[in-house]
């Protein structure tokens, strides 16, 4: 398996990464900011799996030409799997008294992620085989005010997601969107103060990887989420906005 | 700030958690809130790795791997890895950990702060006896590499060192070659004190591991079931781990006097069928109860006191009677009740537990008028040169710490003053 990780140092990625060497030797490339992160988890995955190979390459997440760089490096040997892991969910009082802050949430979860898209869709579509999965959220489903911002753009990767998938569908090559609910990672550390219920990483990283193995178009992680988000959808607005939620 | 628990479950007071996982980031965590104290998977009983009110460092995301010599069988890894992580990912590549506690979701920094022991103390000794080095982060910033070869006296004092002298970064750890997962194990009923003594001594060292469960509501007429194990010739089979889980916490303790004998009796009832020689994954054998998660909740939303002591050879078997007759006498007692022997290998940490000799180990469920029992118990070990185990204590006094851990003294000072835990403040007073 060749598998290509974007935001490889986030904490369901990596889990992710883990199961995918457990149970096959793969070809895995680490994409991140941060090299020297990356590279200690390259190391694990390589105790984990000594006929493994794993590289790490660092970029900067928005720089448009790096990106299709990467992308047209990285496709120069057949694609299986391609996921597009990063985000940052700032809190959302903070997101609205700094306007740089909003820029940046939304350029790093909404512009990005379709960058590595579309860049990587052009190779798969060439290849006309391979997964596209890309990380969404249950804060994509309605705009709340606990996060609309960060949820507003994972509303955007999912209409991203769908377009690709439509683009894509008479090909060989698969776009799959996983929606986590709250995941015990370093991003929701604040929840986890708060004590919210967290799903553990190892469970939603179990449940993305089957997923993306089954080519799977759009699931929630844990599965629970779907009827939760069902009905969240659906409150009239009369009910909706008097929740503190 | 949030709740947070040992295994115990005799409190759940907030804490202000930190989660380490970036090691390259743990000197500035620790810097930024002290004095504070780290937590790998809570399995201690008690207060060991609790700070009311403070900070915890909390390692479960410093859980990886940095390098293994396939040759050799060591291991270098970060603290926060579990010991099943390591045994799930190495036994298939025939390497194993030589010490294992009765669970596996220990993380390797807890395991190197309690020293812990395993059914097998006899043939590989504890914990630290298998630590090649590690790296302690002290809260000051300074980083000191120590092994049994470099720097052996910070060695000696962070194997057992209950978290006090920093926060264990990685270590590397000599693993060693196992033919596989099967054990051949066999199962002896038997009734009477002599009988235990008698078969431990016979078992060792034809049999690794060894340990017995016991009926301790029939007082000194005890019986018992006494396990033993050594691995077994035949690897080639096939293991399908079940999981069970405790759903939620009782209004009640289950375990509680009326319930006690029956549940005894139980025990000892299903076990019937499983007399004699058999072939066993290593799993349920060593770890019995990691077959039903959150199994501590059956004890109720008071939770659970653990009584841990080891007592000298010498000492032993009258001591173990008297403690057994002292706990049938007062109407308390316990389903789990375990007995087992220390080989003669002595630890390497100033404050590690284990001595040659005999521990017996029983859960309480925590109600009023225990601390009797607790201090008449308490009584009989100090008597008999023996002590209490820190990773499952939660109300020893002070003096009975300081009588029965003569090497206090030196420990004192390797402690970090950015370091505290109930228990610390409890049992040294800072
Ligand atoms: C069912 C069960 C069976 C058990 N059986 C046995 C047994 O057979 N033998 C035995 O010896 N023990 C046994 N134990 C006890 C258990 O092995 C110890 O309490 C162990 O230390 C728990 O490890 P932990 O990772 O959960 O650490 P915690 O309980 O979270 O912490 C334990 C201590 O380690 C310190 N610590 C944790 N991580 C670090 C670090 N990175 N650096 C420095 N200090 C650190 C903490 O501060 C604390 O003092 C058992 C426990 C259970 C629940
Ligand atoms: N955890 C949850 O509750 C939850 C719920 C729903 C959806 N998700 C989604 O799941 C995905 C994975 O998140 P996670 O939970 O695994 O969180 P995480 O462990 O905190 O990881 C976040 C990742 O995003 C990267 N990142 C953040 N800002 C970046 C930037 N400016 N440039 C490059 N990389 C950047 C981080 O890199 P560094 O390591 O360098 O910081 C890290 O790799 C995200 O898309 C997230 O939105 C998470």
């Amino acid at each position: 398996m060749r598998i290509v990780v974007i935001g490889a140092t986030s904490g369901i990625a990596e889990q992710c990464c883990r199961l995918w060497v457990q149970r096959e030797a793969c070809d895995l490339l680490l994409v991140a900011r941060d090299g020297a992160k990356a590279g200690r988890i390259a190391e694990d995955l390589r105790v984990r799996s000594p006929a493994s190979t794993v590289e790490v390459v660092t970029l900067d997440f928005l720089d448009a030409a790096a990106i299709g760089r990467l992308a047209a490096e990285a496709a120069l040997k057949p694609i299986d799997i391609v996921l597009i892991a990063h985000g940052m969910l700032p809190e959302q009082t903070r997101v609205q008294a700094d306007l740089g802050l909003c820029r940046d949430t939304i350029e790093i979860n909404a512009v990005s992620p379709a960058l590595f898209a579309e860049a990587f869709a052009h190779h798969l579509a060439q290849a006309g085989r391979g997964t596209l999965a890309l990380i969404g959220s249950v804060a994509g489903d309605r705009g709340r005010k606990a996060n609309y911002s960060y949820g507003a753009c994972k509303g955007f990767v999912e209409r991203y997601a769908e377009g690709l998938e439509h683009r894509l569908a008479s090909s060989g090559v698969r776009v799959v969107l996983i929606k986590p609910g709250p995941t015990d990672t370093p991003m929701a550390a604040s929840y986890k103060a708060r004590g919210v219920k967290l799903a553990s990483v190892e469970e939603v990283a179990r449940i993305s990887v089957r997923g993306i193995d089954a080519g799977r178009p759009m699931f929630y992680a844990p599965p629970r989420w779907a009827l939760i988000m069902l009905i969240v959808r659906n409150l009239p607005r009369f009910v909706f906005n008097r929740l503190n939620i | 700030m949030r709740p947070v628990s040992s295994w115990g479950r005799l409190s759940a007071l907030p804490h202000d958690v930190v989660e380490l996982s970036d090691r390259s980031r743990i000197a500035a965590e620790l810097a930024k809130r002290r004095p504070g104290i780290a937590y790998g998977m809570g399995r201690s009983y008690g207060d060991a790795c609790l700070n009311p009110e403070g900070t915890l460092w909390r390692t479960a995301g410093l859980d990886r791997f940095i390098a293994f010599d396939e040759a050799s069988g060591r291991l270098r890894c970060e603290a926060g890895a579990t010991l099943r992580e390591i045994q799930d990912v190495f036994l298939p590549r025939g390497w194993g950990l030589p010490v294992l506690p009765g669970t596996r979701f220990v993380t390797v920094g807890g395991a190197i702060a309690n020293d812990v022991h395993g059914k097998n103390h006899h043939e590989t000794g504890t914990f630290g006896d298998h630590v090649v080095s590690f790296t302690l982060q002290r809260t000051d910033g300074e980083q000191i590499a120590s092994g049994p070869g470099e720097r052996p006296d910070w060695f000696a004092a962070t194997v057992g060192g209950l978290g006090l002298t920093g926060v264990i970064v990685e270590a590397e750890l000599q693993l060693r070659r196992v033919p596989g997962p099967w054990l051949d194990t066999e199962t002896i009923a038997y009734s009477g004190l002599d009988a235990f003594f008698q078969l431990s001594d016979e078992s060792h060292p034809a049999w690794e591991h060894a340990v017995s469960w016991i009926d301790c509501t029939w007082g000194e007429a005890v019986r018992g079931l006494f396990l033993r194990a050594r691995p077994a010739a035949d690897q080639q089979r096939t293991w399908r781990g079940r999981e069970l889980a405790m759903p939620l916490v009782p209004p009640l303790s289950l375990v509680n006097r009326l319930t006690l004998k029956p549940l005894n009796r139980l025990y000892w009832m299903l076990n019937q069928r499983q007399l004699g020689r058999r072939v066993e994954h290593y799993v349920p054998f060593l770890f019995p109860l990691d077959a039903i998660a959150d199994w501590n909740r059956m004890y109720g939303p008071k939770g659970f006191y653990q009584y841990q002591c080891v007592v000298p050879r010498e000492s032993g078997p009258a001591a173990v009677r008297e403690m057994l007759t002292a706990i049938a006498r007062s109407g308390e007692g316990s389903v789990l009740a375990v007995l087992k022997t220390f080989g003669e290998r002595s630890p390497q940490g100033l404050l590690s537990f284990p001595m040659p000799g005999v521990t017996l180990a029983l859960d309480f469920h925590n109600h009023p008028g225990l601390e009797a029992l607790f201090e008449r118990l308490d009584a009989i070990v100090a008597q008999a040169g023996g002590r209490l185990y820190p990773a499952k204590d939660a109300r020893m006094p002070r003096a009975l710490f300081e009588a029965t851990y003569p090497r206090l003294g030196e420990f004192i000072k390797y402690r970090d003053p950015g370091i505290s835990s109930a228990m610390s403040r409890r049992l040294m007073g800072s």
